[in-house]
């Protein structure tokens, strides 16, 4: 095992060893308190152009399986664990771990103390982090960090959106948690860096999803006659995806519109709102929310850095449906006049609790009513 | 929603004695409710027949009820007290019972009392195995293939159709009880019967055997908007087959995926909502087959329970105290974390380390019982360890359960144990399975036929490998040099390699690696437990230790710097019979008394079931095992003014010399004093100087020394080793033959130390006293009599403050000879000295510079706080500032009356006799107006109720028939008849007393004359046994195990013969009445004792 360092922009370093390849990575650094769930925060898109700290400290204890996959591909940047499990158990795992990071060629280190990195974190905030094999050179590594540009400003939909468009079709890989429903609602769907579970849920609510790069124009969404348009997750800051903030501004009230994360963010700016970063982000599966609408908690899975002020939206348009217990920070909203609904955290799970699964269907209704509608101006 | 208004009054019910399945946990989550509610304003009435609790000292509610926890005693309380309400989910299954024995009589109802967290249709939902089964089914979830049975003949039919091994679980017991694992018709006879015998409803549930599939725990809060969360998952090492309590466990989960835990999560959610507990926790055990993930519910608790008191440790979340804040109206975003302060209650727990819990055993009080392991729970103790990865909180738990192992070390040497018996110990759970799989591992066997043999999962096992091939690479180093790289020694403190264990692998002494550790830099980091992983501030200190690169208690002990001395309080570890909560109860008064007095306090203990490791007892709390290491490595961090040694039992003592001698500032008694009292030679010098008689005796470190010193003294003797707390391998030795073979059975317990030899003094009257001293005064707070005469344990004996056959003369001589020995040997704290009285000659048994079981009993019949004081004497304050004189005593107006409580029923082949070797596994207290009335209420608490009625088989030794005669008469006139054996039945009808003359099963004299069928028929009230010599002894032992088999009570000593007729004619006489605490208090003019 090679000797690593994690060296951090503002010149704190921890050591560790690295388990899977050499070299050097470079991102901004993000801890996530998820005890469970690795294969899927690794595949999740919205990590792209990160390094991850697990804080749970004995991570690839379940293995590899090839069905708690989030995406095609492994988005972090680096991987930081306080120790990697060499021999995993369960009866679903393919292989180790270990194996699956190396194959992927993904820096991951070992034997950190992740918790004193996480307090680190904590009251200096997020920053962006190199870890090397290679250079241990504090001066140096401190330059390549600076060369780094910030997250802050940074578009990194273009980095991991679909570049063609598909249907959504999950037969090869069939998970069945879901059943598959007749198709009812035809969604179209705006990849920033959607996670797949996302996928599977609208299709078991029967949605047809048209998955549509980051750049596809009102035209071709609505070449498609969709009943809905979802917005989904992904990595980045949300004022640099100018070109979705458009697109989707010119969807709002023309379309029922469900945003989930970065698709919510996006949606606060399309609606004239700001947006800003929070001092080290939600990520995590144990974040409670209140959902005001329906007065009940949900413990739920959350990934962002950004986040919507409330207060920069037009209180006559938009309101409050759902606030985070602990932070008070904005969690959910809706438009007084429009179908237009979105979430910060994630109600698809995967990985983390399912509490807010049901807020899907808070979509399906709004679609429901738009083909209503639909069908009774045009009869 | 804010806090109900309509409820002004709460009755609490707690969970009695300690037994196996039931221990201090509900003390912990009994305390905490008691707390949150009184925060709240609401009036508390608390019924618990266990003096020895936290939660049954007086300011922890108003109206404190230390009476039997039966309907007919918690009516007469609901009758004068009046309460608007009754919270039944705290006290472990005995109050979930009572509570539905109350509501199923009317009480409730009649009383308009309301039931808080889970009502009674709920609790029978959970509680009845059919019940549950339909709801789970309902939900779509999934359980064993299962049948239910009434009969044996059902439950042969049942069996039939599933096919062998099954499980059998009776309803409605605790901790199993009477349950057990079938493989054939044979076993279902016995093990069936067993089970409807011991079950409420005559019920048991005949299940697919899961034995081997993988177990999982989870604990989960509802509260009254339908909120829900998990507060922690739990894996269990052992695997389905074995209890929970049991197994040695992990939490969290750590082999399941996100998708399969939050399968479990939801089917968790789905049930406590299909159950309908309202607010509160619950646990749920689910079995996963390792195979192929079917998933199956096994059973749910609806109250707080053991796993939920480890669950608040293992992750800082306080599961009772928001327990009871939720059965008052609350909701959980209404109540805040205390750790963090800035978040809600409703929240799941991120935890970023290891817990892991191994249950502490005592299979060597009970030789005749198997170690083996099964679905009835036979631990008596529990150990907890946090480490950042697995092998280091293994191998911490190993070490903290302090049964002579240094952590995952190698106590046998491999090569000498046969293949076969490590292929058997892997097979058939045990106590030490654990071992066995590093000794297989150091035979070269694969992880996978070890996993085979074991059902462990494979990821364990894998751990256990990681440690061993490193400890190969210490051999390496030790075998080539040099002897320790730092890189090395790091790595080993980061596996938890102890310095002990390392200083026996690499063959040097203990203190060296420690020295060597220092030099290099290589020291222990403290890690908070904060609920969130880091992710917000805490403010709870709450800490354990791991070798990392930051210490977050010395930044936190900067920061607070407030300037104040610090005392350091040791705890006592795992309970084990001979140390349990009493120790945990003086421990929490230390901490109590001393933040009073302006210390700040720091506790250190590795019981997850105690008050004492709740976070907001001390200032700062450590969850570490309790060894000269582990206490040093918070000395260094902490570095006290004082340490309490002598508050947490034999534990911290048997660390008191080594920690003086490291400089560790020791605070009351000093070492050399201990040692004064330890010490039989010393001893015996200070008694002779005194004046004072002590039974002849003398030390052997010899086996012709002990054999010398036996025939110097005459026979019979007590021997035991030295250095042994509860008894431990003591035994009465009649001849030099039986005391060859106790010195040979010693050698292990003994460790090294000497064997103490003592003139055994037959028939004498054995009493207790507990004193305080600050090294010039001394106060005799309570001089307990024995019930039983010397020879039985003084832990497994009954007793009765104040002393009742003894006359004021002898009072004085007590009290005089306790000062003159407190003076003598400087005692400075508690003190406990055991006295025998034979004729007019008082002996001194032996002093114990400690506090003793019975503190927290003396402290609940006098009402002065001893171990506060104690405490409080123990940083320089003169006991004459308390004012206290044995007036306050003397003045009392009520009889106490402690009584044992046997674990027997859990270790079948075991005979019920008591002897020196301490056996029970916890206590109750009765309080009367007199010594009758006192005694059979502890009686009734104690589950030996006595008999109003009907016939009781009398059988005595020789030396009893006397006295036999005037309990039979006084009997009689009671309206009993009798059955006897020949010999009694001579003496009965010798002085008229009418009897029927019964053999015992074997002898044939026809039906009806048998008495084993006499017993299983249900004609047996009551059995009076006094055993003599071994042959009788033998025979009477299968009737005395079917009495405990048939809930029979069984008394086996004249003198407990005695005071059972003077209770039953107490209970003639008059209906018992209930008191508080408070009132007792009162009526004894006694101004309760303020402690500042």
């Amino acid at each position: 095992m090679a000797k690593a360092i994690l060296y951090l922009e503002d010149g704190t370093a921890f050591e560790g060893q690295a388990i899977s390849s050499d070299g050097e990575s470079a991102g901004e650094i993000v801890f996530n308190t998820a005890m469970t769930g690795y294969q899927e925060i690794l595949t999740d898109p919205s990590y792209a152009g990160q390094i991850v700290v697990m804080t749970y400290p004995l991570i690839g204890n379940y293995g590899i399986n090839n069905e708690d996959v989030e995406s095609d591909h492994i988005y972090v940047k680096g991987f930081v664990v306080k120790e990697f499990c060499r021999h995993h158990s369960n009866y679903r795992a393919t292989k180790s771990l270990i194996d699956y990071l190396q194959e992927n060629k993904i820096l991951a280190i070992e034997g950190v103390d992740t918790r004193a990195l996480t307090r680190h974190l904590r009251v200096r905030g997020a920053m962006k982090g190199i870890i090397s094999t290679a250079d241990f050179d504090s001066k140096s590594l401190a330059r390549k960090l600076a060369a780094l540009p910030s997250m802050e400003g940074s578009d990194w939909v273009k980095e991991v959106t679909t570049s063609k468009k598909y249907v959504w079709n999950d037969v090869p890989k069939r998970d069945t948690r879901y059943e598959i429903r007749d198709t009812k609602y035809r969604v179209a769907a705006i990849d920033c860096g959607m996670k797949r579970n996302i996928l599977r849920i609208l299709e078991s609510l029967g949605c047809a999803v048209h998955v549509f790069p980051a750049d596809a124009t009102v035209k071709d969404i609505n070449a498609i006659h969709p009943d809905g348009l979802f917005i989904s997750n992904g990595p980045g800051d949300p004022a640099a995806v100018t070109s979705v903030i458009e697109t989707v501004r010119q969807c709002v009230g023309k379309l029922p519109i469900f945003g989930i994360c970065l698709g919510h963010q996006i949606l606060g700016l399309a609606l004239g709102g700001k947006t800003y970063k929070l001092k080290f982000g939600h990520h995590g599966a144990n974040h409670p929310v209140k959902d005001l609408l329906g007065n009940r908690i949900g413990i739920t899975s959350q990934n962002h850095g950004f986040c919507v002020d409330i207060a920069s939206l037009s209180p006559s348009d938009v309101e409050m449906v759902d606030m985070n217990l602990n932070d008070k920070t904005l969690e959910g909203m809706r438009h007084k006049r429009f179908p237009v609904l979105s979430f910060q955290h994630h109600p698809e799970a995967a990985p983390g609790p399912r509490d807010a699964q049901y807020l899907f269907k808070y979509f399906i209704e709004m679609m429901q009513r738009h083909q209503d509608t639909r069908s009774q101006s045009h009869p | 929603m804010p806090k109900r208004t309509d409820i002004k009054k709460i009755l609490l019910l707690g969970s009695g004695p300690i037994v196996i399945g039931q221990a201090c946990e509900f003390d912990y989550s009994g305390t905490q409710a008691c707390k949150a509610l009184k925060e709240e304003g609401y009036e508390i009435v608390l019924v618990n027949s266990n003096p020895a609790t936290i939660m049954t000292d007086p300011e922890f509610s108003d109206h404190t009820y230390i009476e039997p926890l039966t309907p007919e005693f918690v009516e007469k309380i609901i009758e004068k007290e009046r309460p608007d309400a009754i919270l039944p989910t705290l006290g472990g299954q005995t109050a979930l019972n009572l509570a539905m024995k109350l509501y199923e009589s009317g009480v409730l109802q009649k009383y308009n009392v309301k039931m808080l967290g889970a009502n009674y249709e709920v609790i029978k939902k959970a509680e009845d195995r059919e019940c549950f089964k339909e709801a789970i089914l309902k939900i779509g979830l999934d359980v064993p293939r299962s049948g239910f049975a009434h009969s044996f003949e059902e439950a042969r039919g049942v069996a039939q159709e599933i096919g062998f091994p099954v499980i059998v679980r009776p309803s409605f017991t605790l901790g199993g009880t009477g349950g057990g694992i079938v493989h054939d018709m044979e076993e279902l006879e016995r093990i069936a019967s067993l089970g409807l015998e011991s079950s409420m409803i005559h019920e048991v549930l005949i299940e697919e055997s899961i034995e081997g599939w993988k177990e999982y725990e989870l604990e989960v809060m509802r509260d009254n908007k339908d909120n829900v969360v998990i507060v922690c998952s739990i894996e269990n090492l052992d695997p389905m087959g074995v209890h929970t309590g049991d197994s040695i466990t992990v939490a969290p989960a750590q082999t399941l995926t996100d998708r399969e835990y939050q399968n479990m999560r939801d089917a968790s959610i789905a049930i406590i909502r299909e159950i309908g507990v309202e607010t509160g926790g619950s646990n749920i055990q689910f079995a996963v087959n390792p195979l192929d993930g079917r998933m199956v519910v096994i059973e749910m608790n609806p109250r707080v329970s053991r796993s939920s008191a480890l669950a608040s440790k293992a992750t800082g979340f306080p599961i009772a105290k928001f327990a009871a804040k939720l059965a008052v109206g609350y909701s959980l975003d209404e109540i805040r974390n205390d750790i963090t302060r800035e978040t809600p209650a409703s929240f799941e727990p991120a935890i970023d380390y290891c817990v892991v819990k191994a249950p502490r055993f005592t299979f060597e009080k009970f030789p005749e019982a198997k170690d083996i392991l099964g679905v009835q729970m036979k631990s008596v103790g529990e150990t907890m360890a946090i480490g950042r990865t697995f092998k280091e909180a293994l191998q911490k738990a190993l070490r903290g359960l302090e049964i002579g192992h240094t952590g995952l070390d190698n106590k046998l040497d491999y090569t000498n144990i046969p293949d076969e018996k490590v292929r058997q110990r892997l097979e058939e759970p045990n106590a030490s399975r654990i071992f066995y799989v590093k000794y297989a591992l150091q035979k070269g066997w694969s992880m996978e036929e070890i996993a085979r043999l074991s059902k462990i999962d494979v990821w364990f096992i894998a751990h256990i490998a990681q440690i061993w091939d490193f400890e190969k690479e210490l051999i390496r180093c030790r075998e080539q040099g040099p002897l320790f790289p730092a890189e090395l020694l790091r790595k080993a403190k980061e596996y938890g390699f102890s310095d002990a264990q390392l200083g026996k692998i690499m063959d040097i002494p203990e203190t060296q690696v420690r020295s060597l550790r220092k030099k290099e830099g290589i020291v222990a980091t403290f890690k908070l437990v904060d609920t969130c992983a880091a992710e917000f501030e805490a403010y709870t200190p709450y800490f354990y230790s791991t070798y990392e690169s930051e210490d977050e208690a010395i930044l936190q002990i900067q920061k607070i710097s407030s300037g104040k001395k610090r005392i350091m309080i040791l705890g006592g570890g795992p309970n084990r019979i001979g140390q349990g909560i009493e120790f945990d109860y003086c421990c929490v008064h230390a901490s109590f008394a001393l933040k009073a007095l302006g210390y700040e306090t720091i506790m250190v203990n590795s019981n997850p079931e105690t008050v004492s490791t709740d976070y907001d007892i001390s200032d700062r709390l450590y969850f570490e095992p309790l060894t000269f290491e582990d206490v040093m490595n918070i000395v260094d961090v902490e570095k006290p003014d004082g340490v309490i040694v002598q508050f947490g039992g034999q534990t911290p003592l048997n660390l008191a010399h080594r920690l003086h001698e490291a400089g560790v500032p020791i605070i009351g008694t000093s070492v050399a004093s201990i040692e004064l009292a330890e010490n039989r030679e010393k001893f015996a010098g200070l008694v002779q100087s005194l004046k004072l008689t002590q039974p002849a005796n003398g030390s052997a470190r010899s086996v012709e020394e002990a054999v010398k010193i036996a025939r110097q003294i005459g026979y019979p003797v007590l021997a035991r080793p030295s250095y042994v707390l509860g008894g431990r391998a003591m035994k009465i030795v009649y001849d030099e033959e039986s005391l060859l073979k106790f010195i040979d059975e010693a050698k292990e317990v003994s460790g090294g130390h000497p064997i103490l030899i003592d003139k055994f003094i037959d028939d004498a009257i054995e009493l207790d006293v507990d004193a305080i001293s600050d090294g010039k005064e001394t106060f005799v707070a309570g001089i307990m009599e024995h019930i039983e005469n010397a020879g039985i344990h003084s832990g497994d004996s009954a007793c009765v403050l104040p002393p009742s056959t003894i006359g004021e003369a002898l009072i004085e001589q007590i009290k005089e000879t306790a000062c003159k020995l407190a003076k003598a040997i400087n005692v400075v704290g508690l003190m406990n000295i055991q006295f025998a009285v034979k004729g007019r000659t008082l002996y001194v048994l032996e002093v114990n510079p400690r506090a003793s079981r019975t503190v927290p009993f003396v402290s609940k019949a006098t009402g002065i706080p001893l171990a506060k004081i104690a405490a409080q004497v123990m940083v320089g304050e003169p006991l004459s500032k308390y004012r206290l004189s044995y007036k306050l005593v003397e003045q009392l107006k009520h009889v106490s009356v402690k009584e044992s409580v046997l674990p027997f029923s859990r270790f079948s082949g075991v005979d019920i006799v008591l002897g020196p070797e301490m056996k029970s596994t916890g206590e109750v207290m009765g309080i009367g107006a007199t010594i009758g009335e006192a005694f059979a209420k502890s009686q009734i608490s104690a589950n030996q109720k006595l008999p109003r009625e009907g016939q009781i088989f009398l059988s005595v030794r020789d030396e009893d028939k006397r006295e036999i005669v005037s309990i039979a008469k006084r009997l009689e006139r009671l309206g009993f008849s009798f059955v006897s054996t020949r010999g009694t039945a001579r003496t009965l009808r010798g002085h008229g007393i009418a009897v029927r003359e019964v053999g015992r099963y074997d002898q044939g004299q026809g039906e009806g004359l048998n008495l084993m069928t006499l017993l299983k028929k249900g004609e047996i009230a009551l059995i009076v046994n006094t055993p003599s010599g071994e042959d009788s002894q033998y025979d009477m032992r299968s009737i005395r195990a079917a009495a405990i088999l048939h809930n029979i009570p069984c008394i086996t000593t004249i003198q407990g013969a005695r005071e059972a007729v003077n209770g039953m004619e107490a209970c003639k006489d008059k209906e018992l009445t209930v008191q508080s605490l408070q009132e007792y208090y009162s009526l004894g003019g006694h101004v309760s004792c303020a402690v500042s």
